[in-house]
Formats: structure tokens, C-alpha cells, sequence
């Protein structure tokens, strides 16, 4: 009962802040700018234009009217148009978000694959050298520039080595050579379906050098929390009956221990996915990663307004999402209940 | 006499301090880290004296000598206009951390009276401040940054006012939580008995008493936010050429760095540099703070 009055009353707050998201956007575009209906329209704009502009985001109403009108819009899904394309933002939206969905799968995959062992690790082998890496490690992570890894990266592995491809989605030759079935929108996903092993591996090898960029925050991020998590755990009492059972220490590590360590996993996680979304903005470009990141960098340069909210509010509602299921995930776990 | 308890408190005071330096240096990286942010104050300060800033961040362009590679003369190699990086990386000091202690400061400014008004007063005052901040946490801190530097529109001033406005609200919820606890406390309580008005109890006696937590937060906050400016920066949205900014420099190098790697090698360590050193710091500085998280 007490979690479900909870669950509700978490609920009410995530729509409270979702309706204040929207409250501080709008204060964004069209109260603090002298002149909105110019700034949304773009400097290259005829009086005409403009006079349209005021009369279709209903500025000559009073604030109010506009506020709710502004509301409907976003309801219905009017973003307004880009700038530079012309094309309603929601719909570019919808083009860009599958290349950025995939690299966040990536890296959220490497941050469980990488960042869990090294966190069970480091538990296990606490104050020896390992466990100096993962602080290390995750203090390191949090400071560097992503932007900065992924031209470090690329001179590396590309100018250097000669290993992976510099950027893009696929070889120009291998869009030409194969036929790369449609089946999702998801190219990845598209590529292991066709069975083509020629272009499964391409797209893997465009793939690798973004999604690790973007990948360093949460496998330190998880590393670090799973670390700190077993700690904890393994001072408990059913852990030191589990060993004095004679259990193998293996076991205990990963099967008793780690089962009790990974709702602290699980909600940062979610939390770190809302971050990496951000960091696609300063590391898609570089990677020529036709996703939302490379969307709303184009559009900061160009001042394209319209396309920089759209970005906004669909990045600060899905973090916002993330965040809900994160607080729901503990409230689940029954450990937690008072 | 009271000059006696004034020097007393003094005593305990330069006590506590030294137990501090003691345990700050009994941390090996802290202290290393500590070493560290000193000297990039020493070169935030001396270095634009010693290079009069204008002439090496303009006018000092040389076409015949452009993106030669490090050597004994240019140390960090040069960029595209000839200009020498190891000079404008050095000056760059005193822009990344003269623009996250301000935009620290503005979000202190900010978020530290609202969080000492929520806590002391309750009530509904309390619930309205903190479902505000609740809605600014709602946002990463970098996309909040990023919405409003475009729209105030691009450059140095509006990215700081931009963090600023992103940040204050952790700054609020660390002031609420002291506020809470020391409202409580006898003092307070005493201020009160006798008729002191309600904002002198607010900022005379309970803000001086959330100093500590407001410090290890903020000094764990610089790092974060030289990190947000060079990224800001890096998109166009923090300073404008020819400032010598780093994130502004990395964003440069783009065009030249495959063939040119130390144009963006150079300016990108010295972020990670600072912001690891701010960071390891902070984390320092809540161990020895925080005695419950202190090590034996």
C-alpha cells in the first residue's frame, strides 16, 4: 500500500516538473528575447515573415493565451520549423533519434559489460592496485573532455593506426555496393537481419569509436557505485554465513552479493543514460553521426532556434523519464520500504 | 575577558585548521591535487602580467611560422594563424577559472539565500522554493546550459549567467538541509526569544553555519563547470575567437588535427588537467570534512 501511495505521489511530482520544464522553455523562447517572433523566424526574415510569425505563436495575445496555445502546440506535437531546412522539427526528430538511440544502447552496454566487473573487482581486491584504477578510473572519466577523447581517438585509430573509419554510419562504397534493407530505421539492427556479414561488420567498425567516447562517463559512473554498493553488502551477516558455509568466495561474490548490489546499478544506469544523451551533443559531430547530437550542434552554429528547443525539451523529458523509472525501480525493492 | 573567549575561540579555531592541513597532507593525491589548483592560480595570475594578453591573442599571428609541429621554440607547436599554443593554453588559465569561480559565485548568490529562507521559514514558502529547484534538477545540467546560452545569446558573459542559472539549485538544496537541522539548535532558538528579526536569524546565524558543506560542494562544483564553459565553448556557444579558450581552441583544431595533433592535444589536457585536479580536490576535501567517510 505505502509503495503504491508512494509510486502515485512520485508520479504527480514527475508531471509537476515536466509542466515546469515547459513553463521555463517557454520563458526561454518567448518571453526573455526582445523581439521573439524575430529570434523564431531567424535574422534573414522579411517583415512579412516576422508579422506572420507573431500572429501564428499568437504573441500579439496576452501572456496567458500564449502560454496555453504554446501548451496545445507541444500536445499536438508542433515544434515549429527549422530554420535552416524548412522541415517541421518533429519530424527531423524522428529521422535523427534512431543513430543516437544505438550509440547510447552501445555504450550503455559497454558501461554494464566493463563497468560491473571492474566495480566487483575492485571490491573484492579492495586498497590493492585495482581498486586505486577504478577511483582512478571514474574520478578520470568524470573530468575529461569527451569532446577531446574523440578526436584523441580518432588520431589514434584512424590517422595513426589506420584501424577504424574516421566517421559516418557506413562505407560510401559498401551503401553502394549492398542493398541494406529498411526493416526498423535502426541501422544496426537492420544490417544483422540482412546477414550481411560485409556490412555488419562496417557498421560495427563506424560504430565502435563513438559509443566508446561516449561510454567512459558511465563505466566509471557504474564501476564506481557497484563498488561502493558490495562493500557495503559484503559486510552483512548473510554474507559472512555464506562463508562460513564454506561457499566458494566466486559465489559469494557473484551470485549473493553482487544480486543485492544491482538495484544501486539499475538507478544509476538510468541516471547516467540522461547524461550520455547530453554528451552525444559534443561527440556526435566530431564522429559525423547523423543523430540528435549532430542535429542540435548544427543548429547552436546556425542559431536555429526552433531546432535547439525541439532538442531540448525532448532531451529534458526523456531525462525526466529516466529519472521516474530510476525512483520507481527503489521504491520496488522491498528493502527499502519503511 | 572577552578579549580572553575572543582568543580562545581563535585557538580552536587555528586547532581545527591545522588538524585539517594535517589530514589534507596525510592524503597523498589530495595533497597532490591541492599543489596542483595553487599552481594554476599562480598561473592564472602571473602569466597574462608577463604576456600583456592582447598582443599574444591577436596580433601575435605569423603565416610563415603556421601549425609547425612542438619544438624547442613552441613548445606546444603552433596553430593555424602561427600563433604559439603553449602561450595562449598558459593564458587560457585565467578564463577558465576566472569564469567558473564567477558563474560559481552568481549560483551561490542565488540558491544560497532561497535555501536559508526555504529551510528556516517552512511551510508553504518551503514547498514553492524547493518544487522550483525541482524543476531546474530536471534538467542535465549541460542542456539547461546549452537552451539558455543560445537563446541569451552566444558568448562568454551569457554562458557564465547561463551555468550560473543551471547550477543554483544544489547550492539551494545543501542550504535547505542545514537550515532544517540548525533552526533547532538553541541558539537560533535563543535569537529568537529575545525578538531578533527573522532575516537577521537567517543571515546571521544560520548561513554562517552552512559554510563547510557549501565549500566542499563548491569546490567539487568548479571542476564540473570549467568543464561545462570549455563545452559550451566547444559548440559555439561560450567565447568567441581569438579568445584563447581552451574549449574554443579544441573546437578550432577540428579542421586542422589530423594532420596537426598537438593543436588540439595541448588545449584538451589542460582542461582534463584542471578539472581532474578541481575534482580530486573537492573529493578530498569531503573526506576531511566528513568524518564519517574519513579513512583511519
Amino acid at each position: 500500500m505505502l509503495v503504491k501511495n508512494y509510486i502515485i505521489k512520485r508520479l504527480l511530482l514527475g508531471l509537476m516538473v515536466l509542466f515546469g520544464v515547459i513553463l521555463i522553455t517557454f520563458f526561454l523562447t518567448r518571453v526573455i528575447p526582445s523581439n521573439p517572433a524575430a529570434q523564431w523566424v531567424g535574422p534573414r526574415a522579411t517583415p512579412e515573415q516576422i508579422q506572420q510569425a507573431t500572429v501564428e505563436l499568437g504573441l500579439d495575445k496576452p501572456i496567458y493565451i500564449q502560454f496555453i496555445k504554446y501548451f496545445k502546440d507541444l500536445l499536438s506535437g508542433n515544434l515549429g520549423y527549422s530554420l535552416r531546412s524548412k522541415q517541421p522539427v518533429i519530424n527531423e526528430l524522428k529521422t535523427y533519434l534512431p543513430p543516437t538511440l544505438e550509440l547510447i544502447f552501445m555504450s550503455t552496454i559497454l558501461a554494464v559489460v566493463i563497468g560491473i566487473p571492474l566495480g566487483v573487482n575492485a571490491a573484492k581486491k579492495k586498497d590493492k592496485a585495482l581498486d586505486h584504477f577504478c577511483r582512478f578510473f571514474s574520478v578520470g572519466a568524470v573530468s575529461l573532455p569527451t569532446f577531446w577523447v574523440a578526436l584523441f581517438l580518432q588520431l589514434i585509430f584512424y590517422r595513426w593506426l589506420d584501424l577504424l573509419p574516421l566517421g559516418g554510419q557506413l562505407d560510401t562504397r559498401i551503401k553502394m555496393l549492398y542493398e541494406i534493407p529498411d526493416y526498423t530505421g535502426f541501422l544496426f539492427l537492420d544490417s544483422l537481419l540482412s546477414g550481411n556479414w560485409v556490412v555488419i561488420k562496417d557498421v560495427f567498425s563506424h560504430m565502435i569509436l563513438p559509443a566508446v567516447t561516449i561510454a567512459l562517463y558511465p563505466i566509471g559512473l557504474v564501476a564506481r557505485m557497484t563498488r561502493s554498493a558490495l562493500l557495503e553488502i559484503l559486510s552483512e551477516d548473510y554474507i559472512k554465513a555464506a562463508r562460513s558455509y564454506g561457499l566458494k568466495e566466486r559465489l559469494v561474490l557473484w551470485r549473493y552479493a553482487l544480486k543485492n548490489s544491482l538495484g544501486t546499478t539499475v538507478t544509476v544506469l538510468a541516471l547516467s543514460i540522461g547524461y550520455t544523451l547530453v554528451n552525444t551533443f559534443l561527440v556526435e559531430a566530431i564522429f559525423s553521426w547523423p543523430g540528435i547530437g549532430s542535429y542540435i550542434a548544427t543548429a547552436v552554429v546556425a542559431l536555429d532556434y526552433p531546432a535547439i528547443m525541439g532538442v531540448t525539451l525532448f532531451s529534458a523529458f526523456s531525462y525526466i523519464l529516466l529519472n521516474l523509472t530510476a525512483d520507481i525501480i527503489i521504491a520496488l525493492d522491498p528493502r527499502v520500504r519503511v | 575577558m572577552i578579549e580572553n573567549r575572543f582568543l580562545k575561540t581563535l585557538k580552536a579555531k587555528f586547532k581545527q585548521f591545522k588538524q585539517n592541513v594535517f589530514l589534507l597532507k596525510r592524503n597523498r593525491l589530495t595533497k597532490l591535487a591541492f599543489y596542483g589548483v595553487i599552481a594554476l592560480f599562480l598561473i592564472a595570475i602571473i602569466v597574462p602580467i608577463a604576456l600583456p594578453s592582447d598582443i599574444h591573442v591577436d596580433q601575435d599571428t605569423n603565416p610563415s611560422e603556421k601549425l609547425l609541429s612542438p619544438s624547442f621554440e613552441h613548445p606546444f607547436g603552433t596553430d593555424e594563424l602561427g600563433r604559439d599554443v603553449f602561450k595562449r593554453v598558459l593564458l587560457g588559465t585565467r578564463i577558465s577559472l576566472n569564469t567558473a569561480l564567477i558563474a560559481v559565485g552568481i549560483a551561490l548568490l542565488i540558491g544560497v539565500p532561497l535555501g536559508a529562507i526555504a529551510g528556516y521559514f517552512g511551510g508553504f514558502l518551503d514547498e514553492f522554493i524547493m518544487r522550483i529547484t525541482d524543476v531546474f534538477l530536471g534538467f542535465p545540467p549541460l542542456l539547461l546550459a546549452i537552451a539558455i546560452a543560445a537563446f541569451l545569446g552566444p558568448n562568454l558573459q551569457n554562458a557564465m549567467l547561463a551555468i550560473a542559472i543551471a547550477w543554483w539549485p544544489w547550492y539551494t538544496r545543501i542550504v535547505r538541509g542545514q537550515a532544517v537541522s540548525i533552526k533547532e539548535r538553541q541558539f537560533v532558538k535563543a535569537a529568537n526569544a529575545i525578538g531578533t528579526p527573522s532575516m537577521k536569524i537567517v543571515f546571521k546565524h544560520v548561513l554562517p553555519n552552512c559554510v563547510a558543506p557549501l565549500i566542499v560542494q563548491a569546490s567539487m562544483d568548479i571542476g564540473g563547470v570549467i568543464l561545462t564553459i570549455a563545452s559550451l565553448s566547444f559548440l559555439g556557444l561560450g567565447a568567441q575567437s581569438p579568445t584563447p579558450e581552451w574549449g574554443l581552441m579544441v573546437s578550432t583544431s577540428r579542421n586542422y588535427f589530423l594532420n596537426a595533433w598537438w593543436y588540439s592535444i595541448f588545449p584538451g589536457l589542460a582542461i582534463f588537467f584542471t578539472v581532474l585536479v578541481f575534482n580530486l580536490l573537492g573529493d578530498g576535501l569531503r573526506e576531511i570534512l566528513d568524518p564519517k567517510t574519513r579513512k583511519n
